[in-house]
């Protein structure tokens, strides 16, 4: 049965590493949901964080794939039960709409959504949480026109600990 | 460790060679990595450089010598087309775990991504065929780089590497410090041994009532060919093998039951789905070797002794998986079995190699009919070379019936592309591997059709004078695809009969002695005047155009469903 599983990946921080991570996929024809990079809580070490939805015995295999590449420290896959995970989304609304309908003052309120900016033109609002919650606030916004509408990929933290450090350690010695 | 005062990256680049090691390496010249070449000019009485007629004989020719020495190949291309025809090569690498390093110029870093004059981008080209790749744009890196990538090549399970270098950081210069790699942090080239599986395994073996090896390119790779033997010996368990591992252990040993897969032996292959217990050591489950997975050896424990954690529970699950290089995991495996006689069991493996011989390898071996058949030919090189040549095979019906026939005396001796199935690998690397082992015969078998694919490669082995001996078995038709074709898809032959040149004047053209035989009469005299000869020698064999190669598992068939006719 396919779920979705949330691959972590600590990697060296190198250029071209994405490309070999994502190749992985590519060659078993599995589509990306969604795929971040960015610093980790170690120096010099890069955090991928990519969403699939796959097989549990297929997600196995692809990790073994994935952390036999040299630069990468260490893969894993997780339930989304296994993970606090969020993603975040702006909203960009013309800013007449925000004067004019209070309704909107009241779904941003109602939303715990943040406003980032104003001017005269347009404003733009940051929502942070799990995917339906950026979806209600996205069709809560729609009837008033969105100008632009982005949603990153997720992050996520694991419940049970990486032991990346210890690890890094070990292969030091 | 070395160290150079202002030296330039192209100069840099020789002495890491050199410190690797290296003193031969295959390539072709072109412009962004002309820098080095003409380095390479100046210290050509360490290091030769064999100039081959395409990029792609330059990666074979490495193969060929990596897979006969153990040591780690390397060739020299340019960019942009010289780099794109290097990547058959890579790949066939990457699949078959052979240690190369690949060295490809660059165009000026300045001008990375501007579609420059022969610009390619070989990184992201070559990123899924190879174990590692890297760019490098400053002359200071050489040194780090290319030690790494010989470690990454050779280490662990081995595979291609591949250095793009660009033509600035060629032609700069810096001051040099040479300091082999050790240690990757992020790369763990051995996985750590835990005894309690050996044990795991152990037990698991010692109360096999039907127990069978099946053996792959591992045990070479690992260098564990001694400790091997010592533990089919004192086991006494009956081993067969991949086409990859084949001779890690002598052909006439008592324990050897022959070749596993599509084209092997009837016994090993219906006897798997027999075995109670399966011990797979240094190989992947290929699937020319398993057939049909979901009746692949389900009655059998699984026993995988494997180096790479990524190969367990790949395509077969194993009940017990013993991670680590085979040279340590069998000898602490050997010390927990004892030797039991297995009687029944090995009479069920004469019983069903009695009926392959009777219908299938007598008829291959002694032919009744007018036509020459391939496996004669394999017979009487057996004969003339004492079972000692290397063999290199190319692919196709050839290949299959090399590897079931050739015999073998010595590891390194099967030198095929086995993964990848890539025609046209065999020309090139009897030439690699007759210089990676001088004093050793190598004969190369190539079907007419392979032999097309890299054919001007006959002009480096005149030009290196390496003495190959060159056969081919002509039988006119692209055979396997043909044999399908005849027996799967009601025989029509699409585009499977070539029209052929005179291939011993084509040698001929080339200067190199060439025979062409079409009689059984003749066979055995041309085989003994072609390894009598201390030159490169080339040998055409015209053999029965449409004979077929049995045994034969059909795709999607079980090992046990396999066909004798």
């Amino acid at each position: 049965m396919e779920t979705n599983y949330t691959i972590s990946i600590y990697t060296e921080n190198s250029v071209g590493l994405l490309n070999r991570v994502s190749a992985i996929f590519q060659r078993r024809h599995i589509n990306i949901i969604s795929i971040t990079s960015s610093s980790s809580e170690i120096d010099d070490v890069s955090r991928f964080v990519i969403v699939v939805s796959m097989t549990e015995d297929a997600v196995k295999k692809v990790v073994g794939q994935i952390e036999k590449q040299v630069e990468v420290i260490k893969a894993f896959y997780h339930t989304d039960e296994e993970t606090i995970f969020q993603e975040s989304a702006l909203y960009k609304v013309a800013s007449n709409s925000l004067f004019e309908e209070r309704h909107i003052q009241n779904i941003i309120k109602k939303s715990h959504a943040n406003i980032v900016t104003v001017n005269t033109a347009f404003f733009v609002i940051e929502k942070t949480g799990f995917r339906h919650e950026t979806e209600q606030l996205y069709e809560d916004l729609a009837p008033y026109g969105l100008m632009q509408f982005v949603r990153s990929g997720r992050i996520s933290v694991t419940k049970s600990p990486m032991n990346i450090k210890a690890l890094l350690n070990k292969l030091k010695d | 460790m070395i160290k150079k005062q202002n030296i330039s990256g192209s100069e840099a680049l020789i002495h890491c060679l050199l410190a690797e090691g290296v003193d031969l390496i295959y390539g072709y010249p072109g412009g962004a990595i002309m820098p080095f070449y003409d380095e390479l000019y100046k210290f050509q009485d360490k290091l030769q450089h064999v100039l081959t007629r395409h990029e792609q004989g330059a990666t074979h020719a490495a193969q060929g010598f990596a897979r006969v020495s153990g040591k780690v190949g390397v060739c020299v291309a340019t960019s942009g087309p010289g780099a794109t025809n290097l990547v058959t090569g890579i790949a066939d690498s990457m699949i078959d775990s052979t240690p190369m390093v690949c060295i490809t110029g660059q165009v000026p870093s300045h001008l990375l991504g501007s579609d420059a004059f022969q610009e390619t981008d070989i990184i992201g080209i070559s990123t899924p065929v190879t174990k590692w790749n890297y760019q490098i744009t400053d002359v200071k890196e050489i040194p780090e780089i290319m030690a790494k990538a010989f470690y990454i090549a050779r280490s662990g399970r081995p595979g291609p590497v591949l250095v793009d270098i660009t033509k600035n950081a060629q032609f700069d210069t810096s001051d040099f410090e040479y300091k082999p790699c050790n240690a990757v942090r992020s790369y763990k080239p051995t996985p750590e041994l835990n005894p309690s599986d050996v044990d795991a395994a152990a037990a698991i073996i010692v109360s096999a009532k039907k127990p069978l090896i099946v053996w792959g390119q591992g045990v070479i790779l690992g260098k564990a060919e001694d400790e091997f033997k010592t533990f089919v010996e004192s086991s006494n368990i009956p081993a067969a093998w991949t086409i990859l591992g084949v001779s890690a252990l002598p052909t006439s040993h008592p324990l050897n039951v022959g070749m596993v897969g599509m084209h092997g032996n009837y016994g090993p292959n219906v006897l798997t789905n027999d075995c109670d217990v399966l011990i797979a050591i240094g190989m992947r489950f290929d699937d020319r070797v398993t057939g049909r997975l979901d009746s692949y050896a389900k009655q059998a424990k699984v026993i995988h002794l494997e180096i790479d954690p990524a190969e367990v529970n790949k395509n077969v699950k194993a009940d017990v998986a013993v991670l680590g290089d085979v040279k340590q995991t069998l000898p602490m495996l050997t010390q927990k079995v004892a030797s039991k006689p297995y009687t029944e069991w090995f009479d069920k493996f004469k019983a069903h190699d009695k009926i392959e011989f009777d219908e299938v390898i007598n008829n291959d071996l002694n032919p009744t009919k007018e036509g020459l058949s391939m496996a004669e030919v394999l017979k009487e090189i057996n004969r003339a070379s004492n079972s000692d040549a290397v063999v290199v095979s190319d692919v196709g019906q050839h290949q299959m019936i090399a590897c079931r026939y050739a015999t073998f005396n010595h590891s390194k001796s099967n030198i095929t592309s086995g993964g990848l199935g890539t025609m046209g690998f065999a020309l090139p690397a009897a030439l690699g591997a007759k210089m990676g082992a001088p004093e050793r015969e190598v004969v190369a078998i190539i079907g007419d059709g392979g032999f097309q694919m890299t054919i001007q490669e006959l002009g480096t082995i005149f030009q290196t004078q390496a003495a190959v001996k060159v056969v081919v078995l002509n039988n006119d038709f692209l055979g396997m695809v043909r044999q399908w074709q005849q027996l799967f898809f009601d025989k029509r032959y699409a585009s499977t009969e070539m029209v052929n040149p005179d291939f011993v004047k084509i040698a001929e053209g080339y200067f190199i002695d060439a025979k062409r035989v079409t009689k059984r009469a003749d066979l055995g005299k041309a085989v003994d005047e072609m390894m009598a000869s201390d030159k490169p020698y080339f040998l055409e064999v015209c053999v029965e155009k449409e004979d077929n190669v049995f045994p034969m598992i059909p795709s999607g068939a079980s090992v046990s469903e396999i066909r004798l006719s």
